[in-house]
């Protein structure tokens, strides 16, 4: 019961602030709004006893990218909600459209795996030594794909912030 | 859960919250008092015993202070921006566990107890970037930015150095850090608890993270974000009253919290530098006086501990903020990035060659690197400048002075 009501607290919050962000023409508070709907998403995920990647959503996402995100904002001063108007009437239609889309492609697998009914996990599925286990053998191929992908952006970013020589 | 459970949890709140902010005058009266003595002032000593007072006092004084809000501030997010710096300084405490029994224990034991903690440190960055923004000042837009870029850049180093505990205790949960640090020192000297930092990689790990500390908490050496002399206050220069009180408190809070991770992870937490359960369990199966004694001690004794400790910590924050100079932007980068992260890269790397080839390895290892880089410093050892005293440069003396 408690589960419950909580859950649909949460889903309401996460759904209203990812409106939010779409919605609100201040760029600093539409990044706050995503960092709420990233910490409201964490707790689902402590929720389904997935903790671990629970903790993650709010490292790596809300502490780190978002931080960055805002830093950008901020240097390139776009708190003036005039500054973002620009080409909306080209663009919102085709935008609407990819959302659609999108949203009716997520929203028939949501059914047809909730028709399953809820499955029953293992109770130390999310831990760190669990997803640990099975990172490093089961998938350890594409992990290190994932890190050669992340390497190659690093020395790519660096490249591109290097000052050119004279 | 059962209601005597919420009842336990809720108790441990209140211990937690109690405990901190009931040490926060006290240390900022220790603060200020130290620094005074270090700096051969007095300090303040006027209000109450020693000035223990003065803390009560000064926030009184910010209770009833005028609040201003700058006409161009965004309300909203300038309001909110000392709550987001005060609460992710209360909650990051939760997992500390500052004793063996159920009331001492952490508020949630829970698996990812170390990640929980990066991930409050983490959100602290916000608290202090949106008070620069929404202020809609120079000074405190910059100092938010800097705030900002520092608190990512030291957050992979501390990341490093607490992931040479879980390494070592093979668990991110406080409790099993804690297990592993009563063990006999090194697996061998009795009565003396193996603290992390009395290993090689622990002792790397331990000063990794007290620098990552400093800079996490903007403290000085790392007191940029704030720097008085070139950004007013920074990212606080537009708060007063009870807004600028709570920007005062989350930092001073987040001390005492990292100062505990610290503690709990590398100095061993609540256990004594000596361990006394032999005689500990020895008295506790006694009669009569002795029974009652290690029953008082048995409770007190490792709560005890850990304060001690964290004021030690806090001790050396004080000691460093006296002795050293706030460092140039660039240095900061430079130290973040170009000397902790690789240190702590190197650190782990050897730590699992002692996890898995054995202690020997692992020695050699330092050594190699200990070398290694000393030859690479002493080949670039920085001139040493030869301080010049031109006449013109001295200051100005009338000329009866000089008679005498």
């Amino acid at each position: 019961m408690f589960e419950k009501v909580l859950f649909f607290l949460l889903a309401l919050i996460a759904i209203s602030t990812a409106v939010g962000v779409v919605a609100n023409r201040n760029p600093v508070r539409s990044a706050l709004l995503l960092v709420m709907n990233f910490i409201s998403l964490a707790i689902l995920y402590f929720m389904l006893s997935a903790q671990f990647l629970g903790v993650l959503q709010v490292i790596v996402y809300a502490g780190a990218i978002m931080v960055l995100f805002l830093f950008v904002i901020m240097l390139l001063n776009l708190g003036s909600p005039e500054a973002i108007a620009q080409e909306r009437e080209l663009k919102r239609p085709l935008a609407w459209l990819v959302a659609m889309g999108l949203f009716s492609v997520l929203m028939s697998q949501a059914l047809v795996l909730a028709s399953y009914g809820t499955p029953q996990l293992a109770p130390d599925i999310g831990t760190a030594r669990t997803i640990g286990l099975v990172l490093f053998t089961q998938w350890a191929f594409p992990l290190l794909l994932v890190a050669l992908l992340l390497t190659v952006g690093v020395i790519g970013s660096i490249l591109l912030a290097r000052r050119r020589p004279a | 859960m059962t209601l005597a459970d919420l009842g336990w949890v809720l108790l441990r709140i209140a211990m937690m919250l109690g405990f901190l902010l009931g040490t926060l005058p006290v240390v900022i009266w220790l603060e200020r008092r130290v620094l005074a003595w270090f700096q051969n002032r007095i300090g303040p000593n006027r209000l109450g015993p020693f000035g223990l007072l003065q803390p009560m006092a000064d926030a009184a004084k910010l209770f009833f202070k005028e609040e201003i809000i700058p006409a161009q501030a965004d309300r909203l997010i300038w309001s909110l921006a000392p709550a987001l710096s005060l609460f992710p300084a209360l909650a990051a405490a939760a997992t500390i566990p500052w004793g063996p029994n159920r009331l001492l224990t952490p508020v949630a034991d829970v698996d990812i107890g170390i990640l929980y903690f990066l991930a409050m440190s983490s959100l602290a960055a916000y608290g202090v970037l949106l008070a620069g923004w929404a202020s809609n000042n120079k000074y405190s837009l910059l100092g938010g930015l800097r705030a900002s870029a520092q608190v990512i850049s030291y957050e992979l180093g501390m990341g490093l150095a607490l992931a040479t505990a879980i390494l070592y205790a093979g668990s991110l949960r406080m409790t099993d850090i804690v297990a592993m640090q009563s063990e006999p020192l090194w697996g061998v000297v009795p009565f003396i608890p193996n603290w992390l930092v009395f290993t090689p990689w622990g002792l790397v790990g331990a000063g990794l993270f007290f620098v990552c500390m400093l800079a996490e908490t903007n403290r000085a050496p790392f007191d940029l974000p704030e720097a008085e002399s070139e950004l007013v206050a920074g990212y606080q220069t537009e708060y007063s009253s009870m807004k600028f009180a709570a920007f005062f408190m989350g930092e001073y809070i987040a001390i005492l919290a990292i100062s505990g991770i610290m503690t709990t992870c590398f100095l061993g937490g609540y256990l004594s530098p000596v361990n006394f359960s032999p005689i500990q369990s020895f008295a506790e199966s006694s009669e009569g006086v002795w029974h009652v004694l290690a029953g008082v001690s048995g409770a007190l004794a490792p709560p005890f501990w850990f304060v001690a400790k964290v004021f030690a910590l806090f001790f050396g924050f004080l000691w460093v903020r006296a002795t050293l100079l706030r460092l140039r932007y660039d240095q900061l980068m430079n130290i973040g990035w170009r000397f902790l992260i690789p240190v702590g890269l190197v650190n782990l790397a050897l730590l699992t060659v002692y996890i898995v080839w054995g202690w020997v390895p692992s020695l050699v290892g330092y050594a190699v690197v200990g070398a290694m880089y000393w030859v690479r410093s002493a080949r670039h050892r920085p001139e040493v400048r030869q301080l010049t005293y031109t006449r013109a440069a001295q200051p100005y003396r009338p000329k009866e002075a000089s008679n005498v």
